[in-house]
């Protein structure tokens, strides 16, 4: 196996591990490890790809991940907030309870 | 493939399924870190220096924090009253995941031959990481800073008490 | 000769080293270096638990420590004993694992800053091209250590303590970066080693040191409030207010894993003092050209035991803060100041050589000060307390 399909595989594995959590718990912020999980996941390919791709000079995946890295951030701080709105209002947490739209 | 590279992908996924799969809520936060760091790790095994440090310092140092607050403010570290931490569609959604894990494994290990097999590490320092993305990559850039700037005023607008309304 | 003492451990460690076969010596090398420093910094912390205790006594009129040896000053050794031979109590509720790794994690990454800190000529263990962004990554990680301490131990003061530590480390943190990146923009390199070398140079026998320009002081000041709250030190030790929290987050540790905690209390210090003179005051090299003899190691670890020293004036000269008023002056007075202070870096990198760069530059920072403070004053009704009688 050459080094790179081992961190696609990895990455892969990351990125479904972090969908499984997303898709099966119940609470918000198990859903948002898992959306930060696979976004990391992506980070890893577009590092690996940069790596062993024709021109690592060029910086092109190493800089998406960069930027990627500064977006998840701000994915985290917006998705956090909302979730602790959203228990100040409905006093869960849990996404089987969060089932109206109406307040 | 260096014994690095397994000893640090085991401990990433290792982190990401405690994650997961834990009841406790901060244990969840804290493996997501152990997670993080692995992932950090692997950025250097990869020789992206500049990318592992960010990666340390915003998602250890920020993110991971940003969660353990949210979950000691949404009162996350008790365990909910029927003690069921998984949604009632779990199989549906563990049966998603292992498709799409199945789907993009079948993809890698499929075109896996046609891969480069290794390159010269490529020698990028941070002097070269500041010019491209002050030239190259000015427009990403202050999108960003645009960016991070709306998230900042709207996660405290979003989590700011909300007047309290008339009864 | 002094060419000789300057680089002594260095070349003592090459001697060490050739003794072993070519294919060992790097990580002999590094595994050397890590020895001494593990070693060394412990010993400093000693140093200046006794120093801290002396001087403090000193200026509130005690004696200070004076039982164990002659003045005191086995009294380090004393401690050590007796917190290593102490029950080591866990809460019976407390998360143990957590708990066990809490201080574990606080030592290891308090240690790892000084895998970039030039101490002397020639004296890095890694020269990293992105030196100062791993310096703050890992800095960045003493905070989730903070948290699982409090988090662990199911005890409200330590939570609370955590919680403060955590708040006032991210607030503080802001700061401190954008202190330091006005160095970087000047010097144009994130390698402490190629800093320290900017600051080398010399004219009337006086040291570019970056303290010496408008925004390095400026700067400088900043660094060193944010550095004493990201340390937990007075006035900002709220964490551990012993008159609120008992000690905050490591109330429930006791024997040797307090003894840690206060190990990585001190050795954050040292590193962080050491940063700082790295920054601002030259890292290693000689206050004056003619000093230049002096090794270069000795006004290292010069400039670290004089911050110390500055440090525990502080904590025996100010009171503590109250939580709002230092979560106010980090967002509204400290981060303003340092955005600002970005700018005129700038300002004094495109003004060119001449004196006018040295009158805008302090005419903004000044200005800008007298102007914040000003403001900061009228709007938190800050000025001379009016004492309110009862009657």
């Amino acid at each position: 196996m050459t080094p790179l399909a081992g961190f696609l595989l990895v990455a892969a594995l990351l990125f479904s591990i972090g969908l499984a959590g997303a898709l099966t718990r119940r609470n918000a912020i198990l859903v948002l490890i898992g959306i930060e999980l696979m976004l990391n996941a992506a980070n890893l390919n577009l590092i690996a790809f940069w790596r062993y791709g024709p021109h690592p000079e060029a910086l092109t995946g190493m800089m998406f991940a960069i930027f990627s890295i500064a977006v998840a951030a701000a994915e985290a701080a917006v998705g956090l907030g909302l979730v602790i709105a959203v228990h100040r209002h409905a006093h869960t947490t849990d996404i089987d309870l969060m089932n109206r739209m109406k307040g | 493939m260096s014994f690095a590279f397994y000893l640090i992908s085991a401990l990433t996924v290792a982190g990401a399924l405690a994650a997961v799969l834990l009841k406790n809520l901060v244990h969840c936060a804290l493996a997501l870190t152990i997670a993080f760091a692995g992932l950090a790790l692997l950025f250097l095994n990869l020789d992206a220096q500049f990318a592992g440090f960010a990666q340390i310092l915003v998602y250890i140092g920020a993110v991971a924090i940003l969660v353990v607050f949210a979950i000691l403010l949404t009162r996350g570290s008790e365990t909910p009253k029927d003690g069921e931490i998984f949604s009632r569609t779990w199989l549906a959604g563990l049966a998603v995941a292992a498709a799409v894990f199945a789907v993009l494994g079948w993809a890698v290990l499929g075109t896996a031959p046609m891969l480069p097999h290794s390159s010269p590490a490529p020698h990028v320092t941070v002097l070269q990481i500041g010019n491209a993305l002050m030239s190259r990559y000015v427009l990403p850039l202050e999108i960003v800073a645009v960016l991070l700037t709306a998230a900042l005023i709207g996660a405290v607008m979003v989590a700011m008490h909300e007047k309290e309304e008339k009864q | 000769m002094f060419e000789w003492l300057d680089q002594v451990f260095v070349l003592l460690k090459h001697w060490l080293v050739s003794f072993l076969p070519a294919t060992w010596q790097p990580v002999a090398g590094i595994l050397l270096c890590v020895l001494t420093i593990i070693c060394l910094f412990p010993a400093l912390f000693a140093i200046c638990v006794l120093l801290e205790r002396k001087g403090l006594g000193r200026m509130q009129n005690r004696l200070g420590p004076n039982r164990v040896g002659p003045f005191g000053i086995f009294q380090p050794i004393a401690d050590g004993v007796k917190s290593l031979t102490k029950e080591d109590l866990v809460p019976l509720s407390a998360d143990a694992l957590v708990h066990f790794m809490a201080p574990v994690v606080l030592v290891v990454v308090v240690f790892m800053g000084f895998a970039v800190l030039p101490m002397g000529r020639n004296m890095v263990l890694v020269d990293l091209d992105a030196g100062l962004l791993f310096y703050f990554a890992i800095g960045a990680s003493t905070e989730l250590a903070v948290f699982m301490a409090g988090w662990s131990s199911r005890n409200k003061y330590s939570l609370l303590g955590a919680m403060r530590a955590v708040a006032q480390m991210i607030s503080y943190e802001v700061p401190l970066l954008l202190s330091s990146v006005a160095v970087v923009m000047i010097t144009g390199s994130l390698s402490l080693s190629k800093i320290v070398e900017a600051q080398n140079h010399y004219t009337w026998g006086l040291p570019h040191w970056y303290i010496f320009t408008p925004w390095g002081f400026a700067g400088f000041l900043m660094f060193a409030i944010a550095a004493t709250a990201e340390t937990n030190r007075s006035p900002f030790d709220l964490p551990e207010g012993e008159s609120e929290l008992v000690a905050g987050y490591f109330t429930e540790y006791s024997g040797f894993k307090f003894a840690l905690f206060f190990l990585g209390e001190y050795v954050g210090m040292l590193s962080i003092s050491g940063l700082g003179s790295t920054l601002f005051l030259g890292g290693w090299s000689s206050p004056l050209e003619a000093l230049n003899w002096v090794p270069s190691w000795i006004w290292f670890f010069s400039k670290l035991l004089l911050s110390i020293a500055v440090f525990i004036w502080m904590r025996g000269t100010l009171p503590r803060l109250r939580q709002d008023q230092l979560m106010n002056f980090a967002w509204k007075f400290v981060l303003p100041m340092t955005l600002l202070n970005l700018f005129v870096a700038g300002l004094w990198r495109f003004l060119g050589d001449g004196w006018e760069r040295w009158v805008v530059c302090s005419a903004i920072l000044i200005v800008a000060y007298i102007l914040m403070g000003r403001v900061g004053m009228y709007r938190e009704h800050f000025g001379p307390r009016r004492y309110r009688y009862a009657e």
